[in-house]
């Protein structure tokens, strides 16, 4: 039988390639970026942050990737679908990697800073969202909605940390005064790393849709404990983020 | 390994060219040359007298032919044009219409001296009509009604099968659509195999031979449709055949009107065809 | 809807002229139909809100041993364009066809099921072939006008159906040319010949010779397939606007154009109704495996 449309079939491998290495580049910011924090680099920390034009690069390169594919293959059904999800996939790697190189100046501003005490939940957190970070997008590639059950369950433990971390910080902050610069950075760092997982969230929500055409919340609810008028905006959007965006200042 | 061509296709081209067209030319070859012949041996005998004086006065036959192909197109024209319709537009494959398709076949084959036996049993003996004017041109209309049927059937088979269905389609019934797209549509194709169909009945001496020709009349020019008749083949048929004293430029004059008048037919019938296409095209 | 007296089950064949049935008929005259819960609907299968201008039930259709249709179950909602898409062959245009019973001339014809337009059994004994005809218009692949005069190819139907007098016809004939968007191209050349006119002008003037019959529903047979993208783009145009007065239902190879025009899209495959709902929905996330195979172009 011959096959059609293998031209389009070939460009779409590369599409999902080439976001699988998006995907990978942005991951190593983080982990570079939680290093720098963690043994006070200054240089891994500057690397992250020069890396983030790259990570704009390979989104910019991605997005007309697609583009080119929506007008000269006119895709419909679920190449559409996958066309589609991958260009709002990509913009929330972009996002990630906006935070990796928040936290990296995070790092920049706590470099000559004695820590109060050794950082253990902060890389945890940040091993969860990278393992998750992997394998969302493996799940999407794969379009293996068994892979997005384990991401939710590893999003849930990212929250739990989360949780804990800020609870431990807001005590801290009440009986050292004097640390409290240092623990608003690390809280916003905690912060971060439960955004990271979010955004991540929305990539698994994607293969659901990819598969099945189902736009579905994977987790409308596991969140609602957790409601501060001062941090969250809609969930699942970053709008606090820009005003807590370290910026030129720091 | 592609061996080369032992003449080049450029030269068999050539050469194909050159003798299909020389073959072509062989069809023509005797139609022109007949003419010519008839024309060279008849020339003598062509003048005004030739037309009007003397028993064999070609005017009169030329009139008593013009009558009896007018009476056969009235006649064959509407039988022949209807069964057509039917044919094409209405009648489903079935064991009727290929009888009718048979018969048809079996009439166009018939020999038209056995046309004339059968015209002379059934109007002149049966029908008691006589040797007349009418029973000719009945006669004539069995010859040329097969003509006219595949004519134009194949008249209808040329309007496209879309304008049929744009016409049904906006409500219009099988015989609206008929009267007023298909036949107007087919008209210049009917029209044409109708003079086709005439000039043949023109030439033809055997079905008027027992049914509706004489050699002299007291009155040559017929009144009514029971009159006898004058015709042009049947008097050079009888010229050639019986009348010896006859100079032959007479006869080759006689000869060459009667082919002119069929060509003539013919040709008209091409123009005429050609340009109704011109003004019509879908 | 439910309360409909026909004929249920019967079975067709050939049909002659005027409606006239020849043979082959059960009949259970003044049955009652199945209301839309008592006919089995494959899953895939949407019943569109709002009203039901046309629809076929359980419909099988014959031509002689081969069988164009199975078991076809299908509501076209009154005043939207439904698209029917699909392989060739694949039975959407016999599905068109049945609905001006124009499958009715070809040899060896035979229907199963109920077609039903505003509810009214339209194979029926008595049915005025005319009327329906007058009711559903056609659009054909290949522009046909008439050989004659843009005038009287519009005024053809309106004179079918009665005697309208000059100034009736006249104003018909703007009317239905201003309707599908030509009376501008047009207005000076009436007298001229139909043929004169490029495709995509004689393409509407075939959808203003249907619209001049005043139709309530619009069957399209691929209607721009001939045209180039321009007047493609026309036609398009001309049939959103048409929406608002008429049911439209188009046959089409072009799935862009069906994704462009309609609001409801039907996947056809091997004389099956395989999939019909939302055409966003169609197009985007299709449920079958096999209307997906085929939009994304992956067919055999």
């Amino acid at each position: 039988m011959l096959r059609t449309r293998q031209a389009f079939d070939e460009q779409l491998e590369q599409l999902q390639q080439r976001l699988l290495q998006f995907g990978t580049f942005v991951e190593a910011m983080v982990d570079k970026a939680i290093r720098a924090l963690t043994y006070q680099d200054l240089n891994l920390a500057r690397e992250v942050i020069a890396e983030d034009d790259t990570a704009d690069h390979m989104d910019v390169e991605i997005e007309q990737m697609c583009m080119h594919l929506i007008a000269q293959q006119q895709p419909m059904g679920s190449d559409l679908r996958v066309i589609g999800s991958t260009m709002k996939v990509i913009a929330d790697v972009e996002r990630i990697a906006d935070y990796a190189v928040d936290i990296a100046r995070i790092a920049i501003a706590l470099a000559d800073t004695e820590y109060f005490k050794p950082l253990v939940d902060i890389p945890r957190m940040a091993e969860l969202v990278r393992h998750m970070l992997r394998r969302g997008l493996e799940a999407l590639i794969k379009r293996d909605m068994d892979m997005t059950r384990e991401i939710i369950e590893m999003d849930d433990e990212v929250d739990a940390l989360w949780r804990k971390l800020r609870a431990q910080l807001e005590d801290i902050m009440q009986e050292r005064p004097l640390v409290v610069p240092q623990a608003v950075y690390l809280l916003l760092v905690a912060r971060y790393l439960e955004r990271i997982g979010d955004h991540v969230e929305n990539i698994a929500e994607r293969v659901a849709y990819v598969e099945t055409g189902q736009l579905t919340n994977l987790a409308p609810t596991h969140r609602t404990d957790y409601q501060p008028e001062s941090f969250n905006g809609a969930p699942g959007r970053a709008i606090q983020h820009d005003e807590g965006k370290p910026s030129g200042g720091w | 390994m592609t061996r080369p061509h032992l003449v080049h296709p450029r030269h068999v081209q050539n050469m194909m060219y050159i003798v299909l067209s020389l073959m072509a030319a062989v069809v023509v070859l005797p139609v022109l040359g007949l003419l010519a012949y008839m024309m060279i041996k008849g020339l003598a005998g062509l003048n005004p007298d030739l037309f009007l004086k003397g028993s064999q006065a070609l005017l009169p036959a030329m009139v008593g032919t013009l009558y009896l192909v007018l009476l056969t197109a009235a006649i064959a024209a509407p039988i022949g044009i209807a069964a057509a319709v039917y044919l094409s537009e209405y009648a489903h494959r079935g064991i009727l219409v290929r009888l009718i398709r048979l018969a048809i076949i079996n009439l166009a084959g018939v020999p038209s001296v056995v046309h004339g036996l059968f015209g002379l049993a059934l109007f002149v003996m049966m029908l008691k009509f006589g040797r007349c004017l009418l029973s000719g041109a009945a006669t004539m209309a069995l010859l040329v009604l097969p003509l006219i049927i595949s004519a134009s059937e194949e008249a209808l088979r040329q309007v496209p099968q879309r304008l049929r269905d744009g016409s049904l389609a906006l409500g219009a019934t099988r015989w609206q659509t008929i009267r007023r797209v298909v036949l107007p549509n087919a008209l210049p194709g009917i029209m044409t195999g109708l003079i086709l169909s005439i000039s043949r009945a023109a030439g033809e001496t055997a079905p008027i031979l027992f049914t509706a020709a004489f050699l002299s009349l007291t009155n040559p020019y017929p009144e009514s449709l029971f009159d006898e008749i004058l015709a042009l083949p049947y008097q050079l048929f009888v010229m050639t055949s019986e009348m010896p004293s006859v100079p032959a430029e007479t006869k080759w004059a006689t000869a060459f009107v009667l082919v002119v008048l069929v060509l003539g037919l013919n040709i008209g019938a091409i123009l005429w065809r050609t340009h109704l296409r011109r003004a019509k095209r879908w | 809807m439910s309360a409909l007296p026909s004929a249920v089950g019967r079975t067709l064949t050939q049909t002659g002229e005027d409606g006239s049935q020849s043979a082959g008929q059960s009949v259970a005259e003044e049955a009652f139909l199945p209301t839309c819960e008592e006919v089995p609907c494959a899953p895939n299968i949407l019943r569109p809100e709002g009203e039901i201008k046309l629809e076929a039930r359980s419909l099988n259709m014959y031509y002689g041993s081969f069988q164009a249709l199975r078991n076809v179950s299908m509501a076209i909602p009154e005043r939207r364009i439904t698209a029917l898409i699909g392989p060739s062959g694949c039975g959407k245009s016999s599905f068109l066809r049945c609905f001006n019973r124009m499958n009715d001339m070809i040899d060896g014809f035979r229907l199963e099921g109920d077609v039903l337009l505003e509810g009214n059994d339209i194979y029926r004994r008595d049915l005025d072939l005319a009327y329906l005809r007058k009711r559903v218009g056609m659009v054909f692949q290949a522009p046909n006008p008439f050989p004659m005069s843009i005038y009287d190819n519009i005024a053809y139907g309106p004179r079918l159906h009665g005697r309208p007098d000059r100034s009736e016809l006249d104003q018909i004939v703007e009317q239905s040319l201003r309707q599908a968007a030509l009376w501008d191209e047009v207005k000076d050349k009436l007298r001229q010949s139909a043929l004169g006119l490029s495709g995509g002008q004689q393409q509407r003037l075939c959808i203003a010779r249907v619209l001049a019959v005043q139709p309530e529903v619009l069957l399209m047979d691929e209607p721009a397939s001939a045209l180039d993208p321009t007047a493609t783009f026309h036609i398009e145009e001309l049939m959103l606007q048409l929406m608002e007065h008429y049911t439209i239902v188009i046959v089409t190879h072009n799935m862009y154009q069906a994704s462009r025009v309609s609001q409801y899209t039907g996947f056809f495959l091997m004389g099956e109704l395989v999939e019909f709902g939302h055409t966003e929905q169609i197009f985007e996330t299709p449920r079958d495996k096999r209307t997906d195979d085929y939009i994304r172009g992956r067919f055999g």
